[in-house]
């Protein structure tokens, strides 16, 4: 069956490799991301998608977002809330950072994803209904776990998303929608290097690999057994 | 009864009022609804999300402002056909009342009206100034791109404050296809629908385009309802079957339920899963075959809506319906309270195909 999945900051780093990597599954794909420009290149590289321009840390943006997604796509069986926001850049300690940027990044990392998860939730359950096994993979970190100085609106932010994930899990399990928090490894993507400027890139997990990974948990390409 | 006037779809005084097969109105807390379910019923509700579908723009030959409402499509999904049967009504917005606003300029096949960022072409007029048949012109992303960032939810003048999608869908609402809010959804919570399989009843659900409600014009609304298509799951007929095996009742949430599936009746009354369109018009004279009780909102007697409850009950039953919600001043429309009718007992028994009671008639 093809799985009709949306993915949030599609444009770019993981978002992009799992828009790349689900299409070539013959999944049909989704993919929401701030910049007009990229959404319709990124569209245009990967016929048969759907590109969303939309910001998922702006309430107005929720309600057009699921419209067009489901619109287009009939349902949904698969949610990849993927676009963060790492708050202050470059990053900062706690004490130094504003007000206004660990708010970016809550509104991003949590209240986005709450938000469309809820707005999407009716589609999800209907997926359930119909035996298609939804799940809503939310992307972790482990900042989400361990306390990085100079992590901490975007640790907070993933700690609360991780958690929420798994309240979500707990409540809609009788529903059939399953919810997964993934910590997909440090990756070498804009995100990181906008973080960590001076990382040694060789030691990063291409988001390639991740986006395979995780591929494999909402999307498992069916084994055909051997004529 | 008063016009509810504030856009809540739970609120915590909603009430319900309960009218059993005997006849005997009762009132509950709305949000207690699940404590009238028995072991083994089926609880069905239209899971359409509501597209926003009142499209502001303008008549292209003579710049005359113009309200496009979508009002109905042939098919669920706009691959097939992206042609609408929409209301197009003049200058002016949803404050004020349907039955004053003006025409839209005449209108001919062939028209362009510019909507924001998309255009549509006027077909042809379905009989009447006042609707006609639209063809969108795009691709299927930009159409629904279009009606997702210029279209609003189609409203009425007794909901002053403009709607928002989020107070229109349902907390069930999937995929946006129909036209308003199957409002007595609107009843459904994620906490009712836990305690409802706690009881052994089932929840399922069928699609349905629920088409618009009211045009303000006497000579449309007594067209109403539009044809409607409809989804009927298999897992949907099924757990109805095995509902109706084990002699559990079948209740319908909201008028559309009732419509989709006795339009997938067969006349053994078993449920035929699919698409189809729902052209059927229930009312004093339609033989129940599938549902055996309908969750509502409060309708006044004449509307299409308080017809098709007529299938349910006999007259003088609703007449002490009506006088219990005009002397209980229930609240009515879309955001208003609630009524639970269980099919009378006296009711027509389930033997003959609605489809064919009608074609005798049309």
């Amino acid at each position: 069956m093809n799985r009709r999945i949306l993915i949030t900051g599609g444009t770019s780093g993981l978002g992009l490799a799992l828009v790349r990597e689900l299409s070539a599954r013959g999944a049909r794909v989704a993919f929401v991301a701030r910049h007009r420009e990229d959404v319709e290149r990124v569209a245009r590289e990967h016929p048969g998608t759907v590109g969303i321009v939309g910001d998922v840390s702006r309430k107005d943006d929720i309600y057009p977002i699921a419209t067009e997604v489901i619109g287009n796509l009939g349902g949904l069986d698969a949610l990849v809330n993927n676009a963060s926001s790492l708050g202050p850049v470059p990053l900062a300690l706690l004490g130094d950072t504003e007000c206004e940027d660990l708010e970016i990044a809550l509104a991003t990392n949590v209240v986005g994803p709450f938000r469309l998860t809820k707005a999407l939730l009716g589609a999800l359950a209907a997926s359930a209904r119909e035996g298609r096994s939804p799940v809503v993979l939310n992307v972790s970190s482990d900042a989400a776990v361990s306390p990085y100085a100079g992590w901490g609106a975007y640790g907070a932010s993933k700690a609360a998303l991780h958690h929420m994930t798994r309240i979500w899990g707990e409540e809609l399990a009788a529903e059939g929608i399953r919810f997964i928090s993934r910590d997909p490894g440090d990756m070498d993507t804009q995100l990181h290097a906008i973080a960590v400027p001076d990382a040694d890139r060789t030691t990063l997990k291409r988001p390639e690999v991740a986006a395979r990974e995780i591929a494999d948990v909402i999307a498992p390409i069916a084994v055909k057994a051997a004529a | 009864m008063i016009a509810a006037s504030v856009a809540v779809q739970r609120p915590a005084d909603a009430r319900l009022l309960v009218i059993d097969a005997l006849g005997t109105p009762r009132e509950i807390p709305r949000r207690d609804f699940v404590s009238v379910l028995r072991r083994g019923d089926i609880v069905v509700a239209n899971d359409a999300a509501t597209m926003p579908a009142s499209l502001a723009g303008r008549h292209v030959a003579t710049g005359a402002p113009i309200e496009v409402r979508l009002a109905a499509a042939r098919s669920l999904d706009l691959r097939d056909d992206a042609r609408f049967a929409a209301i197009v009504f003049g200058a002016g917005d949803h404050r004020t009342r349907t039955e004053d606003r003006p025409p839209p300029p005449p209108l001919a096949p062939g028209d362009e009206i510019a909507l924001g960022p998309i255009r549509a072409t006027v077909e042809r007029l379905l009989e009447h100034p006042r609707l006609a048949e639209l063809r969108f012109t795009g691709t299927r992303d930009e159409i629904w791109s279009a009606i997702a960032h210029h279209g609003r939810p189609i409203q009425y003048a007794h909901l002053p404050a403009a709607l928002q999608t989020w107070d229109v869908w349902t907390p069930i609402a999937a995929a946006p296809f129909a036209f308003e809010a199957p409002s007595a959804g609107f009843t459904l919570d994620w906490r009712s629908l836990g305690e409802l399989r706690q009881r052994g009843a089932g929840f399922a659900t069928i699609t349905l385009a629920a088409g618009i409600s009211s045009t303000g014009d006497p000579v449309l609304d007594a067209r109403l309802p539009f044809d409607e298509p409809y989804r009927i799951p298999v897992p949907t007929a099924s757990a109805i079957r095995r509902a109706r095996l084990s002699g559990g009742r079948v209740i319908a949430i909201g008028t559309t339920v009732v419509r989709a599936l006795e339009s997938a009746a067969t006349r053994d009354t078993s449920i035929v899963a699919g698409d189809g369109v729902a052209t059927l018009r229930l009312g004093a004279s339609t033989p129940l075959q599938a549902v055996d009780a309908i969750l509502s909102g409060t309708h006044e007697p004449g509307t299409s809506h308080f017809e098709l409850l007529r299938a349910f009950a006999a007259d003088a039953t609703l007449a002490r319906m009506s006088e219990a919600l005009e002397r209980g001043h229930f609240r009515t429309h879309e955001f208003g309270d609630s009524i639970l009718i269980e099919r009378s007992r006296d009711a027509f028994p389930r033997t003959t195909s609605p489809h064919q009671g009608l074609r005798g008639l049309v």
